[in-house]
């Protein structure tokens, strides 16, 4: 008789999300699906209030990546204000934004994925957590703990506070950076550095762990979007849209992120509060495309940093040289070279003279009625589209989320692991641990997505082909 | 002029005869929250926050329209005032939509220090979250209505200080508003100055001055002290807040 598993909710993630697994009559995997159910409606409720205000609004979207939806939103602020913003304001955004990076690309594999891979997929799910791995190895995840807090440092001495800072503004940024607090990350660096590295060479050895596990860890084609600087270089804040396909052809490049509507749809379906975006020239579901690390690094020419680039090169071995690295499972490489990156990054402009100007904020009036700002935030590219009255006020709002952006993707993965780890209609507890993992390397941000709160429940269930419940299990 | 003797929380004062309660608390420094009560202002006696129980006298009495009689006996902060102060300020706050987090008055704002002072941790009574507008009109400054408690400060500077009376309240009970002009867009009123004064004088952020983003408006209501005393005194003498 057909079933349904359900996993609900998914646990280490951000978010609120199940999953359900369809099985046929033989007890095969028919279907698997990421259901999102939390739902927020920022576009809405913002509907009404003053482009001025968007950036505070919307970086109550996320305690996790507030700083993102902060630059995005200024971005789109200057774009309707027309306006050039102070030299010392952008690079300054940019430390934010790689701030952003370090804190969240660390949450992520030390916080939340490293027990899987350090404790095994196996392990007491009441240690394979933070907890269970600082039992496990203290040194090691004091560190990944300490590298997360430089990044929230940074954020911290830009914006004032950690969490929700509103210091980027249409224009600039609203205080300039201090010598003193330019020493002191200067003297955290080579500890940053170290911990950095050490991540770098962790997830390697994983690799070679979990050998049996990774071809069938979200490994399918796809097309890969993200934003690239104007020689073809990893880019973060600025740069124009680069689309590829899984042989590693450029399909599409030098896309102003301001016409981001002409290539992207959103597509709904009735089972999840997360849309489908696609790109359009394909349609639905035919325009699957995956963003984030795993599509910035395959995307990117080069990297600017020499640590980084010289980890890119290997990156790009995990493939062949006619195509992109399309496993998933890779997105865990791909975000800690980004995270080594954004390390090189920082110090480089610690260095820079010009983050100590005391000019960081442009003034002007409302100048256009339409205004994007497009940013990589640490799950992939982030778009926000606002369009306002001559006295600024929002007439409407769109944002395109980068977790959104995979959605399929992560579907896709959902089904290609349960499939290959599925046996029959047992529900083991290592089998779905491993399903959650799959949506793990994406490192979903629900709350972002959705535009939810709390935490992130698991719950499988097994539902027949009349749809009743036959089995369940909750965590 | 005839000197009155009061008690007030058990202590004797004397005053003026004509002066109200509130003004020989805040002689005397003896704490009162206040809202629409502002220095150099007439007084209006609409916020209700100042209320003390006059022995004798049943209902409660504002202390800023209140004047002073000979052997009143006063009390300023009974638990059953106390209560009554939090109840107002939670039906402020849910008859509203007061988002401290991201207003450009949070940490700036009268009413969110009032919250603080009178111990109010949670609100029990639904919100309304009633449907208000915005108006964005006027070159400098935006009108938020969502935040505004009716005060009336803007409507009394504007005709008593500034003498342009571009404010007023519209409508009854709980669908009062400020208007501008004859309930025209800021922006298109011939009256305004574009002096500000209401601005400063709002307590919330529901005035504010455009391009402020999260937490920048601050208040600046030394003004006021200024021009009033320059009229009154013909000395000209800056004030900075609470001076």
């Amino acid at each position: 008789m057909p079933e349904l598993i359900t996993i609900a909710p998914v646990t280490r993630i951000e978010g609120h999300a199940k999953i359900t697994i369809h099985l046929n009559a033989k007890g095969e995997v028919e279907d698997a699906r990421f259901h999102v159910n939390e739902f927020r409606g920022f576009e809405k409720f913002c509907e009404g209030r003053l482009v001025w205000e968007m950036p505070g609004l919307t970086s109550r979207i996320c305690g996790i990546c507030p700083a993102s939806h902060l630059v995005t939103s200024a971005k789109a602020g200057d774009d309707i204000l027309a306006i050039g913003i102070p030299e010392t304001a952008e690079k300054l955004r940019r430390m934010l934004t790689l701030a952003q990076w370090i804190q969240s690309h660390a949450l992520s594999f030390f916080h939340l994925s490293s027990p899987d891979f350090l404790l095994g997929f196996e392990a007491d799910p009441a240690l394979r957590n933070i907890f269970g791995l600082l039992q496990h190895n203290k040194e090691f995840t004091r560190k990944g703990i300490r590298l997360r807090k430089f990044g929230q440092q940074i954020i911290e001495f830009l914006g004032g506070r950690r969490i929700h800072t509103p210091w980027a503004v249409a224009g600039g940024v609203r205080e300039p950076f201090t010598k003193e607090e330019r020493d002191k990350l200067l003297e955290w660096y080579p500890e940053v550095r170290e911990t950095a590295l050490l991540a770098v060479e962790t997830i390697k050895k994983i690799h070679d762990t979990f050998k049996k596990e990774i071809p069938a860890f979200g490994n399918f084609h796809s097309l890969f979007v993200g934003l690239v600087g104007p020689k073809g270089e990893l880019e973060y804040y600025g740069g124009n849209l680069r689309i590829m396909d899984s042989t590693g052809n450029i399909i599409a490049d030098n896309i102003d992120p301001r016409k981001y509507y002409e290539h992207f749809g959103e597509a709904s379906e009735s089972w999840s509060y997360l849309k489908f975006p696609y790109y359009k020239p394909l349609g639905y579901p035919k325009g699957i495309y995956r963003v984030g690390p795993l599509a910035r690094l395959n995307i990117c020419n080069r990297i600017e940093t020499p640590l980084a680039e010289q980890e890119r090169k290997l990156f790009k071995k995990l493939a062949p040289t006619t195509e992109s690295v399309n496993n998933s499972f890779y997105y865990h490489y791909a975000r800690l070279i980004e995270l080594l990156f954004a390390v090189e990054k920082v110090e480089e402009l610690l260095h820079d003279p010009i983050i100590l100007g005391t000019h960081v904020r442009s003034k002007a009036e409302i100048n256009r009625l339409e205004g994007v700002g497009a940013a990589e935030a640490p799950r992939g590219t982030l778009f926000h589209h606002y369009w306002v009255d001559e006295n600024g006020v929002l007439k409407k709002v769109n944002m395109l989320i980068a977790t959104a952006q995979n959605n399929m993707a992560m579907n896709r993965t959902v089904r290609q692991i349960a499939t290959h780890f599925l046996d029959g209609r047992k529900i083991t507890e290592p089998m779905l641990n491993r399903i959650e993992a799959g949506i793990r390397c994406f490192d979903p941000c629900l709350s972002c997505s959705t535009h939810a709160a709390g935490q992130m429940p698991l719950h499988v269930q097994m539902v027949d082909a009349d749809g009743y419940i036959l089995d369940e299990v909750r965590r | 002029m005839a000197i009155k003797t009061l008690t007030i929380d058990g202590d004797q004062y004397s005053a003026q005869e004509g002066e109200t309660i509130l003004t020989v608390m805040r002689q005397h420094n003896i704490p009162i929250p206040t809202l629409c009560h502002l220095e150099g202002l007439s007084t209006v006696g609409a916020c209700r926050l100042c209320v003390v129980q006059v022995e004798g006298i049943p209902k409660l009495l504002p202390a800023c329209t209140t004047r002073v009689e000979e052997g009143m006996v006063i009390h300023t902060a009974t638990d059953k005032l106390k209560k009554y102060r939090r109840m107002i300020i939670a039906l402020l706050a849910s008859e509203g939509n007061h988002v401290c987090a991201v207003c450009v008055a949070n940490n700036h704002c009268e009413l969110q220090e009032l919250a603080y002072q009178v111990g109010l941790v949670r609100v029990r009574y639904p919100y309304l979250f009633p449907k208000k507008s915005l108006d964005a009109t006027h070159k400098e400054y935006v009108m938020d209505r969502n935040r505004c408690v009716l005060c009336t400060r803007c409507v009394r500077v504007c005709d008593e200080v500034e003498g342009a009376h571009v404010w007023d309240v519209a409508g009854r009970g709980i669908n009062c508003e400020i208007v501008t002009g004859l309930d025209d867009a800021w922006g298109k009123t011939e009256t305004c100055t574009s002096c500000g004064k209401c601005v400063m004088v709002c307590p919330t952020g529901a005035l504010f001055e455009k391009g402020v983003t999260v937490a920048e408006m601050e208040k600046q209501k030394g003004f006021l002290k200024y021009i009033i005393t320059a009229r009154q005194k013909k000395e000209w003498v800056s004030f900075t807040d609470g001076q």
